[in-house]
């Protein structure tokens, strides 16, 4: 248990500084920037209950938000895809997750890059929608939402390929 | 009773994850509303000295450009000095008149940001240097934004590349003036509306500040016109503005304060009372 809580406590921190740090700055083609920070509700435990889960999700959009002066966009899309967590984890994963078996190291490419795409594109979607407010920009809001959630399910898959640890 | 108890304990997750969205959603809509995003914002302790340190070290990689920009500044007043100097001495009685209502001061961008449609910089003076909301900022080019919040040694700044700024322009040649506001497109151009139509536009013209909102003085540069048509009603001009700055770019900025702006007030105040 202590060990989940130091990772967990460890990733928060560490995922904060690089996308503060580094990836807020990226502005690839001028406005894309990948959000990795979200790893840390992908990768959360799933034993945990659900209501720490949904009050840790809110602190950590809202560490982002303070950071990058932006209300509490970031807040919300984060709470959103923490609560909706499990209805993907089921579609996803199906069985595996019903028996509260899954290890993200063991379970297969395919289902994880989908697991992964689906919260990715809805927090996107969401942040966005909320950053830009205003639904005659949709075209924008839409086109910002595809352009950074390829960005960051690329980065987030890469992080979790390289940094998994594979017990066979 | 037994009931609605029972009811929350079932439903916890649903209204604890409605609370926080709603919470989160309050921020939001404080943020889309000018000065009122007052509990988040990045003039703080934690935040400041993150970025204060990080800035420390990434000051060494722009030294070379943010040279050549102070350089070109030196150059462009000290021509401005000698050709007074030349001219006649009357313009000596006029300096200090300049001097005693705008009071500037100097500080360093230590978060820029530009890629977002509600941008927001941070600046490494605060309070302690008694700098107060609605301050002005420019950088030697030209307009950059206004002071939001303070936080003793940080502050932020709204930016013009920010939907809710609203800063009061004009063109140079003429008195004419209208609103800059930014459409969230592109970091390099703004926009001024509200120009009414007989004023003589045209394509580089130059637009500066008008000095009608006691924040800045008038004709600080701000950019020139890239393109303009008139608006559905065909009352008044959109205009497309290049801007002098360059906003990915800022490192040196001025911090401009009205010393009359409490006179100012008081007045405008005194006339809304009666």
């Amino acid at each position: 248990m202590n060990s989940v809580l130091y990772s967990n406590i460890l990733r928060y921190v560490m995922l904060v500084g690089i996308q503060v740090l580094i990836l807020n700055n990226i502005d690839f083609l001028g406005y894309i920037n990948p959000y990795v920070y979200i790893l840390f509700i992908i990768l959360f435990p799933i034993k945990n209950t659900r209501v720490l889960f949904l009050l840790f999700s809110f602190l950590m959009g809202l560490t982002i938000d303070i950071f990058s002066d932006s209300g509490g966009i970031h807040a919300a899309a984060c709470v959103t895809i923490a609560y909706a967590r499990p209805i993907f984890l089921k579609f996803c994963f199906g069985t595996i997750y019903e028996y509260q078996t899954i290890k993200f190291d063991n379970v297969d490419f395919g289902s994880k890059l989908l697991y992964i795409s689906l919260l990715t594109v809805t927090h996107h979607l969401i942040l966005f929608s909320l950053e830009i407010f205003n639904i005659s920009k949709v075209i924008l809001t839409l086109q910002k939402t595809l352009f950074s959630s390829i960005f960051t399910i690329i980065l987030c898959v890469l992080i979790t390929v390289i940094f998994s640890r594979r017990t066979k | 009773m037994q009931q609605i108890i029972n009811f929350i304990i079932r439903n916890k997750t649903f209204l604890l994850f409605l609370l926080l969205f709603v919470i989160s959603l309050i921020f939001t809509i404080q943020s889309h509303s000018y000065h009122k995003s007052k509990f988040i914002n990045s003039a703080n302790f934690l935040t400041g000295g993150v970025y204060n340190s990080v800035s420390n070290i990434n000051r060494y990689f722009n030294l070379k450009s943010q040279n050549d920009i102070l350089i070109e500044e030196n150059r462009e007043l000290k021509s401005v000095l000698y050709s007074h100097e030349n001219k006649n001495d009357t313009s000596f009685i006029k300096q200090p008149s300049i001097n005693k209502s705008y009071k500037f001061s100097s500080a360093n961008i230590l978060k820029n940001s530009y890629s977002s449609t509600k941008n927001v910089l941070l600046i490494n003076k605060g309070w302690a240097d008694s700098i107060k909301q609605d301050f002005g900022v420019i950088s030697s080019k030209g307009l950059i934004g206004i002071i939001d919040n303070t936080s003793k040694g940080y502050a932020t700044v709204i930016s013009i590349l920010n939907t809710t700024s609203k800063i009061s322009a004009q063109l140079k040649k003429t008195n004419h003036f209208g609103t800059l506001t930014w459409n969230g497109n592109s970091p390099y151009e703004v926009q001024l509306i509200d120009i009414p139509k007989i004023a003589p536009v045209q394509v580089g013209d130059t637009i500066v500040t008008s000095g009608r909102s006691s924040i800045f003085p008038k004709g600080i540069p701000i950019g020139i016109i890239s393109d303009f048509e008139l608006d559905i009603a065909e009352n008044y001009y959109e205009i497309n503005i290049i801007l002098f700055n360059d906003m990915t770019n800022l490192e040196h900025v001025y911090i401009i304060e009205n010393i009359d702006i409490s006179e100012i007030n008081n007045l405008l105040n005194n006339r809304n009372n009666e």
